[in-house]
């Protein structure tokens, strides 16, 4: 099957999916959906370049702004104002993602990770200098069930619809550019830069042009966040949201698509279960540590998780379609040290 | 595998649709939160976090009055639960919260959510689901949008009333002063410098500063205040940054006058913060402003302290609490007044009915057109560890204002709003 038709598919079902739950359990969907779609993003740069980037929260803050921006400038119908918000978010998260890159492409290993990581620290002070709205953020406009819809179905789900589409259009070209011949190359790149470089693959602007082609899905999901929570504020982008990002990407397994829509429910999901969780400890625990008991079984569970499947759930859906004569997963890879 | 998928797909989707119920809107009769005993309120505090220090026993100081209500029959024979949901100060955490009330609980309404980040976050989601939005604690001017949100009420006075309220009393205490003012960059900050702008008149603070939640500290800002040669320090900041003001400035050695929002001014929680040997001395003669009952030896400050002994552990009585049962008790007297069978629309049709009088110095101002809860202020002065009010009361309305006399409401009936 073709990776359009596919996505179309898999498109369909999740939003006929979407009936299946009430209007929480949506925006909890929707909001998954727009993780989804960073961190398909972050595991493709990581998983077929080897390039680390711990800063993908802001390039989804910047998806998000520049969502917020232009879709309230605009003065038209919503689909308009929805499509300059899409368009503004790639390319403001793209831009990002360019400049960002130009610099991946002479740094490696852990002096990306440090890049990126003060990126994601720089945000609070960034949004307070740039004209970004400070603590309070930008609001986005809130896009309300259309008519014929309304008396179908609530604002959650088409909220969670919007942020499916979005995820599809960001991740579908992804998959078409990691399966295609721009793959091969992040794949020569991640094996020996010298070797790749001898058969004519220039590793500079094939680094560059991932971190870019990763920035741009993040960005989508930043604007798919936008829609379902009608605000961007730097407190959501922050470096705990960022290295969640990060757990959910080697949760799924690094590479895989598949794994990374698993790795974004896992890390939407999982916080949420464990503060309700938490909240059933005995008299006010929860309180006393401050917030920290669900963080603290958050860590526990996944360290047990990647002690038990080291490939992540990546392995586990590898596992169950063996017997398929197609692979389309990408074979095993691992980080550069 | 084409064929099988498709199939399976087309089964699936199939049953999804089937489901659609699940999700469909409309359809209920019963008002969300309320059955014939118990009335289903919720609300979003920073429980953890940054503003958890300043601002995680208001909730439990409410839910212990609601707990001393319930233990006296409730209201109109219904008792209240009260869902507290921590969002650590952090709108995105907001958004889910609120949520998971109005959609999983089901509540009646929402009440004293707090923070003006936090609660923006939510604004549009609440006015657009028709839930009632009753006693924001934050005083940005906001919540006070009768057209555009029509259920939404705030409960503090606004930040522009303080800080002209502050403003004025600086300038009478001492008209030819160098006023400054250090405020947060947000509606916070803003408001309190338009205020005192009124007063003394637009561009004439002689040396302007903000800060960020995030920031770790103010010596740049009260270097810089310093250096201007300020002598009356009006500040828009929260309780942990009025402490950090204070002792930043009494480090340089430096001892301004220190006027502060109410916001930010609360005695012993600032004496936490500043260490209780050291407050007394370094907040001596602090002028602030504040609109509610907690004059050491009161009524409502019996009546609130003999409620945080048996019903919230004996935790610290601060101005906190007193605010959180205010809180409640105004939420209780608009349960009241919405009648034996109470709906969203009766609920905030009793509060836009004037009618209701709360518990504060200074009268309350809600009506159709106007959805500020307080337009006057008093002002306080700590005095040898004791904050209280010293009598002079401001009225801010339209840019001017006006001095006026206090009219504190009586305590009635133990402190339960009743018909």
């Amino acid at each position: 099957m073709s990776t359009p038709l596919r996505a179309l598919l898999l498109t369909v079902l999740a939003i006929g999916g979407t009936f299946g739950l009430d209007p929480f359990r949506n925006y909890q969907l929707a909001t998954a959906a727009a993780c989804f779609a960073a961190v398909a993003g972050l595991t493709v740069l990581v998983g077929l370049t080897g390039q680390l980037s711990l800063g993908h929260a802001v390039l989804m803050a910047a998806g998000g702004y520049g969502f917020a921006s232009a879709a309230s400038a605009v003065d038209g119908p919503w689909p308009v104002a929805l499509l300059a918000g899409l368009v503004a978010a790639a390319a403001a998260s793209g831009a990002l993602g360019l400049l960002l890159g130009a610099a991946a492409a002479r740094l490696r290993g852990p002096y990306l990770a440090g890049l990126t990581l003060a990126l994601v620290i720089a945000l609070p002070a960034a949004a307070n200098t740039l004209p970004l709205g400070g603590d309070q953020g930008v609001r986005a406009p809130f896009l309300p069930v259309p008519e014929p819809l309304a008396a179908l179905i609530a604002v959650e789900q088409w909220h969670a619809w919007l942020a499916i589409a979005t995820a599809a259009v960001a991740v579908t070209p992804l998959v078409m550019l990691r399966n295609g011949r721009a793959g091969l190359r992040m794949r020569a790149v991640l094996d020996d830069e010298t070797a790749s470089r001898l058969s004519g693959v220039d590793p500079g602007p094939v680094k560059a042009g991932a971190f870019a082609a990763s920035a741009v899905p993040a960005g989508l999901g930043g604007a798919a966040l936008a829609i379902a929570t009608q605000q961007v504020t730097p407190g959501g982008y922050g470096l705990g949201f960022s290295l969640l990002l990060v757990v959910a990407a080697v949760a799924g397994g690094l590479g895989s698509i598949g794994g990374a829509a698993i790795g974004a429910v896992l890390v939407t999901v999982l916080p949420w279960g464990l503060d309700e969780l938490a909240a059933l400890a005995p008299d006010g625990l929860g309180r006393r540590l401050d917030g920290n008991l669900a963080v603290l079984l958050f860590g526990a569970g996944l360290i047990a998780l990647t002690t038990a499947w080291p490939g992540g759930a990546a392995r586990l859906l590898d596992r169950l379609r063996a017997a398929r004569p197609l692979r389309l997963a990408t074979p095993s890879t691992t980080t550069e040290r | 595998m084409r064929t099988p998928t498709s199939k399976a797909a087309a089964a699936l989707a199939a049953a999804a649709l089937a489901l659609a119920a699940c999700s469909t809107p409309g359809g209920d009769e019963s008002v969300p939160g309320v059955t014939d005993d118990t009335v289903t309120i919720g609300t979003h505090q920073p429980l953890t976090g940054p503003a958890a220090a300043g601002y995680s026993t208001i909730s439990a100081a409410t839910a212990a009055y609601f707990a001393y209500v319930n233990a006296n029959g409730g209201i109109n024979g219904r008792e209240i639960e009260y869902l507290v949901k921590d969002d650590a100060y952090d709108p995105a955490a907001t958004q889910t919260a609120v949520r998971e009330l109005v959609t999983e609980e089901e509540v009646f309404a929402i009440v004293n959510g707090l923070g003006t980040p936090t609660h923006s976050a939510v604004l549009d989601y609440l006015d657009q689901q028709g839930v009632p939005d009753l006693f924001v604690s934050s005083g940005s001017l906001t919540w006070n949008q009768p057209d555009v949100y029509d259920n939404t009420f705030a409960f503090n006075a606004d930040y522009v009333t303080e800080g002209a309220a502050l403003a004025q009393y600086a300038v009478e205490q001492d008209p030819g002063a160098v006023v400054c003012v250090l405020g947060q960059d947000d509606d916070y900050g803003e408001g309190v410098i338009e205020g005192v702008e009124t007063v003394v008149g637009s561009n004439e603070i002689a040396e302007v500063q903000t800060y960020s939640v995030s920031s770790e500290d103010l010596t740049a800002q009260l270097g810089a205040m310093m250096a201007a040669g300020c002598e009356v320090n009006v500040l828009g900041t929260i309780n942990g940054f009025t402490a950090m003001a204070v002792g930043t400035a009494a480090q340089m050695e430096w001892f301004p006058r220190w006027y502060v929002s109410s916001s930010g001014a609360d005695y012993p929680t600032l004496a936490g913060y500043l260490g209780e040997d050291l407050a007394p001395v370094l907040l001596q003669g602090m002028v602030s402003v504040n609109y509610l009952p907690f004059s050491p030896g009161g009524e409502w400050v019996s009546l609130f302290e003999e409620i945080n002994a048996e019903y919230n552990d004996g935790a610290p009585f601060t101005g906190n609490t007193v605010f959180g049962m205010s809180v409640g008790y105004l939420f209780c007297e608009a349960l009241a007044a919405a009648g034996d069978d109470p709906t969203r629309e009766s609920l905030v049709a009793a509060v836009e009915s004037g009618d209701l009088v709360g518990n504060g110095i200074v009268p309350l101002s809600y009506s159709g057109d106007d959805h500020a809860a307080y337009r006057a202020v008093g002002v306080t002065v700590v005095n040898e560890g004791v904050q209280d009010y010293v009598g002079a009361t401001y009225e801010v309305s339209a840019g001017r204002v006006t001095a006026i006399e206090p009219s504190p409401v009586p305590l009635e009936n133990e402190g339960i709003p009743g018909e």
